[in-house]
This record gives C-alpha cells, sequence and structure tokens, in this order.
C-alpha cells in the first residue's frame, strides 16, 4: 500500500567529490546493476559466507548474480535437505543458515525445514524465488502463494517489491533471523524485481524499526526477588533450555550451578549447555529423560528454567510437572512467559545477561546439601542401562556409546527422529554447547543427513557424527551426493532396525502390539547404496564387528556410512507416556 | 518389546509428590480452585499500512484458538501506519498471550489493551418497510436515522457501542429485520490518555 519509495540520492558529496577526479568523463555516480547483484551484495555485506539450494526459473538472476561472488554455494539434491542443511549450519555456527530456492515446488520443498527452525527457534534465512508481479495471482507457472504459506511458520517474511530495496530486505530478514528469540526469516524475491535495474546498494543489514528487542537485562528488582526464592529453596533444581545455547550462556550457567551447588536438567535442545560429566548434571529430562531427571524435576522446590519454552515432551502432563516449584522462568521472548508454566518469577532477557544478574543478586547458597544428596542417590538408583550378550543382535545404545568413545571430544552429533535420536540423546555424553543438532521442536525425519552436510560446512575442523534410522535415513538419503561432492568427512551411523521403530515400540505398547505397517524390511541395503553414491559403505552386523567399522568409518576421509543391524526391537526407556506424570516413569513396558 | 528392565524402583514403588497445577500451568489446591472467567477485552494495535500484516494478525489469532469478537482496521494520522482494534473474549492468560503474540508481529510498533475506552461500531439495517413511523421512532431512539426507504425495505445507519446496537437490532426484530452489516468496534482510549 505505501511502502516507503527509497529515492536515489544523486546529490551525495562523496559521489560529488569522484566527479571531481581526472576521469570525469568516464565515471558514473553509482554503478547500475540489477536487484539480484543487489541481494548478493546483501548477503556478502552480511558476511553470509555459504549458501544451499536448489536453482529454478524464478531464482536464476540471483544465482546468475552469484558467478562473480566468493559465497560459496552448495547444490543440495532437495530443498528439503537444503533447510536442514541450513538450520544445522545456523545451530553450529550461531549465523543464519541461508537457503537460496525457486518458486513453487523451490518454495513448497521448503515448508518441512522452515517449519522445523520455527519450533527449535534456529535462525535460517529463506530465499525464495517467486513469479514477477504482473503475474502474482495469475496462477502463473510455478507460481504458489509463499508468503501465505510461510507466515504461520517464520517469524517474519517480506515480498520484495522493489530492485532499490530488495538489498535491504535481504539484510532485515538476516538480522530478524538472529536478533532476540532467533528464527527462521524469508525474502520472497520476484523475477522482475531481481532482474529490474537499480544503482542503490544495500545498507548494513538492521532489524526494521517497528520490532522491539526486549532489553538484555531483566528487571532488577524481579531479579533481586527471583535471587531470594533461589538462595531460600531447600530443592532447588535449574533446567537449562536451548536458548542457554542460543545466546552462548552455558559458560554463566555452568559456574552459576557450581558456585551455588545446583542440580541442572537439560531439555532436548539444551542438551550441551551443561556438561554431562559433572556431578550436578542430571541429564535429559522429559519422555525419554533419565529417572534421575525426572525425579528432580517432580520433587524440587524452586525451579529455576532458562531459556526454554515447557514443550510438552518435557513437562508431561501439566498438572503434574514440578507440582511443588516455585517457577522462575528467564526468556528473551516474554510470550514464553506464563504460556505453559506459571512463571512465579518472570525474568525477561537475554540468559546470559540475566544469569549474571541472578549470581550477583544471590544473598547467599540455598542450604541444598541434603537435596544434591538425594540427586546423587535417584543417579544411582535409575542408572542409565543396558545388557549386552554378546550372541545376540547390537544394542544400539552400544553403538551411540561405542561411537561417543571413539569420536572426538567435541565432535557434533546430528540425528534423524524416532528411538535412534532418544538413543543418542540419552547415551552419548554431551559437554559442550553447539554439539547437539537434532530436530527436537518438529521431529522431522530425515534432519540428520542434510544435517551433517550443514554442520561440517559450519565446522570444518569439528568431527561430524549423524545417528539416522532406516526409515528416518530413507526420507533424505540424497544428501549423501552433496556430501561426496564436497568431499564432506562425515560419518552418518544407521541404527537399523528394519522398523520405524518408534511406531512399533508405541504399537507395542498403547496398541496391543498390533504391528500394522512398521516393519519397514524392505529398505535397501544402505552400504551398497553409500558406495552408489561415491560415499564409503560399512555394515555391522555383530558386536566383534562394532569397533572396526567404527574405526574405518573414523578413518576415511570423505563421508562413511555405517549400517548397524541392531537388535529390531529394542525399546527406548525411561518413558513417560504423553501427558504422563514425570514421576512415573515407565522403566518396561509393564510400567506404562 | 525386549522384555528388559532398567534398574530402578517401579513407578508404584516411588515417592510421588501430591502436589498440582491447573491447566494454566499454575500450582493449585484443587479444592478451592475456581473457574477462569473470561471477559472481553478491547486490544488496539499500531501496525504498518501494508499487505499482508491484516494476514499476519488474523492468521495469529487463528492459530493460537484465540477467540475474536471483531476485528477492524484503518488509516491513521500518519498515512504509513494503520489501526487495528481487535475485540477478544478470553480469559485472563489468553488475553495476555493475545497481547504478548501480537507485539511480536514486526508490522506492530504498539499494541495495548484499552481499557475504559471510547467504543463505537457503524451498523447497517435493513428493516421490513410495512411501518414507517415505527421504525423511524425506533431508529431516532436509539441514534440512528433511516438513509433509504421503499415500500419494501427502510435502510438504517446506526452508530453505537456493541451493546448498543445489539439493542436496536433486537428492538427491529418487531418489524422484520432482513440483512445486517456492522463494521467491528473502533476504540480510541478516553480523553487525554493515547490509545498506542
Ligand atoms: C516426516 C515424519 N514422518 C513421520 C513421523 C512419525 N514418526 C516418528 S518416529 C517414526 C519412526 C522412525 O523410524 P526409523 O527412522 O527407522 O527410526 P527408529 O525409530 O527405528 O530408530 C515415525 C514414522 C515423523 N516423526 N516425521
Amino acid at each position: 500500500m505505501s511502502k516507503p519509495q527509497k529515492t536515489t540520492d544523486t546529490t551525495d558529496p562523496s559521489t560529488e567529490s569522484q566527479d571531481l577526479s581526472e576521469t570525469k568523463s568516464e565515471t558514473t555516480t553509482e554503478e547500475q546493476t540489477t536487484g539480484a547483484n543487489s541481494v548478493v551484495a546483501a548477503l556478502e555485506k552480511a558476511d553470509v559466507e555459504i549458501t544451499f539450494g536448489v536453482q529454478g526459473g524464478a531464482i536464476m538472476p540471483v544465482y546468475d548474480a552469484m558467478v562473480d561472488s566468493d559465497i560459496h554455494h552448495v547444490s543440495m539434491a532437495h530443498e528439503q535437505g537444503a533447510s536442514h542443511a541450513a538450520d544445522a549450519y545456523g545451530i553450529v555456527s550461531g549465523n543464519p543458515g541461508v537457503t537460496i530456492t525457486t518458486s513453487g515446488p523451490g518454495a513448497t520443498n521448503l515448508v518441512t525445514g522452515i517449519a522445523d527452525a520455527n519450533l527449535d527457534s534456529d535462525p535460517i534465512v529463506s530465499l525464495t524465488g517467486q513469479v514477477p508481479q504482473d503475474m502474482v495471482g495469475n496462477d502463473a507457472f510455478q507460481e504458489t502463494n509463499t508468503m501465505g504459506i510461510t507466515a504461520p511458520i517464520t517469524k517474519a517474511n517480506i515480498f520484495s517489491t522493489n530492485p532499490d530495496t530488495v538489498g535491504d530486505d535481504i539484510g532485515t530478514a538476516i538480522a530478524l533471523a538472529a536478533e532476540g528469540r532467533q528464527g527462521p526469516t524469508l525474502v520472497d524475491l520476484p523475477k522482475n524485481v531481481t532482474t529490474g535495474e537499480t544503482d542503490v546498494e544495500p545498507s548494513i543489514p538492521t532489524t526494521p524499526e517497528s520490532y522491539q528487542v526486549p532489553a538484555p537485562e531483566a528487571d532488577s528488582k524481579a531479579v533481586r526477588a527471583a535471587a531470594e526464592a533461589l538462595a531460600g529453596a531447600d530443592r532447588p533444581l535449574i533446567l537449562s533450555g536451548g536458548g542457554v545455547i542460543k545466546s552462548e550462556a552455558s559458560e554463566e550457567l555452568r559456574e552459576f550451578a557450581i558456585e551455588y551447588g545446583i542440580p541442572v536438567v537439560t531439555t532436548m535442545p539444551g542438551l550441551g549447555s551443561f556438561p554431562e560429566d559433572t556431578a550436578l548434571a542430571m541429564e535429559m529430562g522429559g519422555m525419554h529423560g533419565t529417572g534421575y531427571a525426572n525425579m528432580s524435576l517432580s520433587h524440587c522446590d524452586v525451579l529455576l528454567g532458562v531459556g526454554t519454552r515447557f514443550d510438552d515432551r518435557l513437562t508431561g502432563g501439566i498438572e503434574t510437572f514440578a507440582p511443588e516449584a516455585e517457577v522462575i522462568h528467564v526468556d528473551i521472548d516474554p510470550a514464553e512467559i506464563s504460556k505453559n508454566i506459571h512463571a512465579d518469577y518472570p525474568l525477561i532477557g537475554d540468559a546470559g545477561a540475566v544469569l549474571k544478574q541472578l549470581h550477583d543478586a544471590m544473598p547467599k547458597s540455598p542450604d541444598a546439601e541434603a537435596w544434591r544428596k538425594r540427586t546423587q542417590e535417584w543417579k544411582a538408583e535409575y542408572p542409565m542401562g543396558y545388557e549386552t550378550p554378546q550372541d545376540e543382535a547390537i544394542k544400539p545404545q552400544f553403538v551411540v556409546e561405542a561411537m561417543d568413545e571413539a569420536a572426538a571430544d567435541d565432535a557434533i552429533v546430528t540425528t534423524g527422529v524416532g528411538q535412534h535420536q532418544m538413543w543418542a540423546a540419552q547415551y552419548w555424553t554431551y559437554t559442550e554447547p553447539r554439539t547437539w543438532v537434532s530436530s527436537n521442536g518438529l521431529g522431522t525425519m530425515g534432519y540428520g543427513a542434510p544435517a551433517a552436510v550443514g554442520a561440517k560446512l559450519a565446522a570444518a575442523d569439528t568431527q561430524v557424527v549423524a545417528f539416522e534410522g532406516d526409515g528416518s535415513f530413507l526420507m533424505t538419503s540424497q544428501a549423501i551426493a552433496p556430501a561426496v561432492r564436497e568431499e564432506l568427512d562425515i560419518t552418518i551411523a544407521i541404527l537399523n532396525n528394519s522398523y520405524v521403530g518408534m511406531i512399533r515400540q508405541w504399537q507395542d505398547a498403547f496398541y496391543d502390539q498390533r504391528r500394522y505397517e512398521s516393519k519397514w524390511d524392505w529398505g535397501p541395503d544402505f552400504a551398497s547404496l553409500a558406495e552408489a553414491y561415491g560415499a564409503q559403505g560399512l555394515q555391522a552386523m555383530a558386536y566383534d564387528e562394532v569397533p572396526e567399522v567404527i574405526e574405518e568409518a573414523f578413518a576415511y576421509d570423505g563421508p562413511s556410512v555405517i549400517d548397524f543391524h541392531i537388535d529390531q526391537v529394542a525399546d527406548v526407556y525411561p518413558m513417560v507416556p504423553s501427558g504422563g506424570n514425570n514421576a512415573e516413569f515407565a522403566l518396561e513396558e509393564d510400567h506404562l | 518389546m525386549t522384555g528388559e528392565r532398567m534398574e530402578g524402583k517401579a513407578p508404584v514403588d516411588r515417592e510421588i509428590p501430591s502436589g498440582r497445577r491447573n491447566s494454566q500451568g499454575i500450582r493449585i489446591d484443587p479444592e478451592t480452585e475456581a473457574e477462569l472467567q473470561e471477559r472481553r477485552a478491547v486490544i488496539s494495535a499500531l501496525v504498518d499500512h501494508e499487505p499482508g500484516v491484516l494476514a499476519n494478525v488474523s492468521g495469529l489469532f487463528a492459530r493460537r484458538q484465540l477467540n475474536i469478537e471483531s476485528l477492524t482496521v484503518g488509516p491513521t494520522i500518519d498515512e504509513s501506519k494503520a489501526r487495528m482494534t481487535i475485540v477478544v473474549e478470553e480469559d485472563e492468560p489468553g488475553i495476555e498471550q493475545a497481547k504478548r503474540q501480537l507485539r511480536k508481529e514486526v508490522h506492530a510498533w504498539s499494541v495495548r489493551e484499552v481499557k475504559g475506552a471510547i467504543e463505537r461500531e457503524l451498523s447497517l439495517i435493513k428493516v421490513s418497510g410495512d411501518d414507517p413511523a415505527g421504525v423511524t421512532a425506533v431508529a431516532e431512539m436509539y441514534g440512528g436515522q433511516a438513509v433509504q426507504a421503499n415500500d419494501e425495505i427502510i435502510t438504517v445507519e446506526l452508530t453505537g457501542t456493541e451493546a448498543d446496537i445489539d439493542a436496536a437490532i433486537r428492538a427491529f426484530e418487531q418489524f422484520g429485520v432482513h440483512e445486517v452489516a456492522r463494521t467491528g468496534t473502533a476504540a480510541l482510549a478516553s480523553g487525554t490518555q493515547s490509545t498506542t
């Protein structure tokens, strides 16, 4: 309606002074270029180094403008893969991952990845081609209402209308994705805008004036009250969420917990925010969390939740979640306060900044000696364990631990979705932030392989291991192709149970063991599939083969796929059934 | 189903805390817990006057299952901005969520609930023309006027609060109401207070 029209200032003094130089006759005040060049210039200005995507008609002008750019574009075999790769890139690097794809199917194929980033607050920026503006609304070839489709799953989306402002649109989208609570943004680029001429250079990326970022520090009176409550607690507990990692507050959290002797449970996205090899670590809570994490959550009397949205997979039934606890909730997004769990002490701000404030405001350490002892007793009482009879099929938990043992300490783990994701969460020991790269909120099968590509490109010197299920891997296994082409040294471990195992587990537990359509024994030979792509394909059928194949995979300089044939009917425990009471976690099916 | 069992006490043998939260996640005493009351809230938002903003806002309310009574939008003195007036019927946490989610809309400059606001709505009401004097009398009683009439239909224009118009429509029902068009509530904060 009334988008401000940026006019070119031809009386810019700097250009005037240039005009005074001798080469006056051939100097143009500013160079005529296209909207597409402006798009690429904006990416460069935002220090974007890598983009992911697939070409197509409506986006070809932008691809064409990339020819002279130093940006490394990674062509993926599928746009969904591009979005997950960008997502993982965002998680690992902390900077927005960028995709460039075409209109229509190029945009709709991204939708799963955008929704995924939205639920996990991961910073990604999607640039989608669009039909020329004079054809919009006519159901033109490869036209889809990308703005309408992505509005509910983006933090913001922008329809570019002018070659003069398209560069700033890109900058705005990048700034918004990274600012405050991170998340996905999108810019829809009609072809006439990217081919149109402009002489305006994009400015430094900034969020729009109307966008309000909360101040990093919380209200100091509220902080004091919360600190009093925490210091006075008998059974204090910290719940560390993904926001702690996003705001680079892991160090502050660790110092805070250790100085005041407060045990820490992490959410799934929070894995790595607190080192799991320390005594205070209760590890992951929730549906497949540890028994000791769920006992701690259920019995604490003051709960400090940092950067968490109290997702239902964590809380179980709201009625029974930390039912005796006063809740201190630290979050950058005011809309998360009391959305699911009432916050007795809401502290709106950046996790790191507020933890520092709390740290300074604590009048004393809580008297929590007895409570700490109790949490350690729970650790002994509900150990994470499994049996490994050597003449039986390999246990998936064993594979995860063996991989962890063999891998570098700071190795990054990506996962698909299913049982294997839960075993990877439970049995790998996370000690560093940004090492757990998974589809936590949306639960997107097929996330692991393309995420490994994005993670490796974000951290070339860090080891990357993907855990995938045989079903999940089948959804995006074409991501091996770019991994081979880019010579990425990654290892994809398939925990192959010939079932969509998580479904099979639920059928056994909740549907009278009717295993309808959950046996997937029709999948390919994954080692051969990997070889067909030009990757290294390996297989392990028995325990004694496990160390060998891991060694071979890690030694290989390029993508390896290991097909671990595991116990077909191993289940994930502990388990809190959906909506259940965390304290009543089941240790076997009979407990459900 | 491996029949394997992890170590530890069965749920029935564990110490389970007895406290409870209600569906809002507030710790409660189940004995004395009162039901949350819904109320009508008028939310005013100053937004960029741009395509897509209305769709975003209405989509946001639909997605979060927040009940909208009415939503109006129109230009303001600053031509780059529009004012939205959204009337919701929600309990207290629902109203709070609506405001907070709305504030996250990138195109929203400010969002506020206006209590004790000046509220008006315009309506057009088509009434049977059999009793022109009666219709005119009722219209005048509610501060409205007939804007068009023929033998069959009298169209009345009426401005008032939502409740005024509800009442007027009920009063016109004695003559027979054929069609009604209402704009939904527009609101500004009272007196010298600024709305947003
Ligand atoms: C895209 C998508 N479709 C369906 C599901 C539902 N789902 C959740 S887990 C699961 C089974 C996954 O099987 P597999 O990848 O073999 O892993 P496993 O559970 O056996 O480890 C399914 C179908 C999902 N999460 N994502």
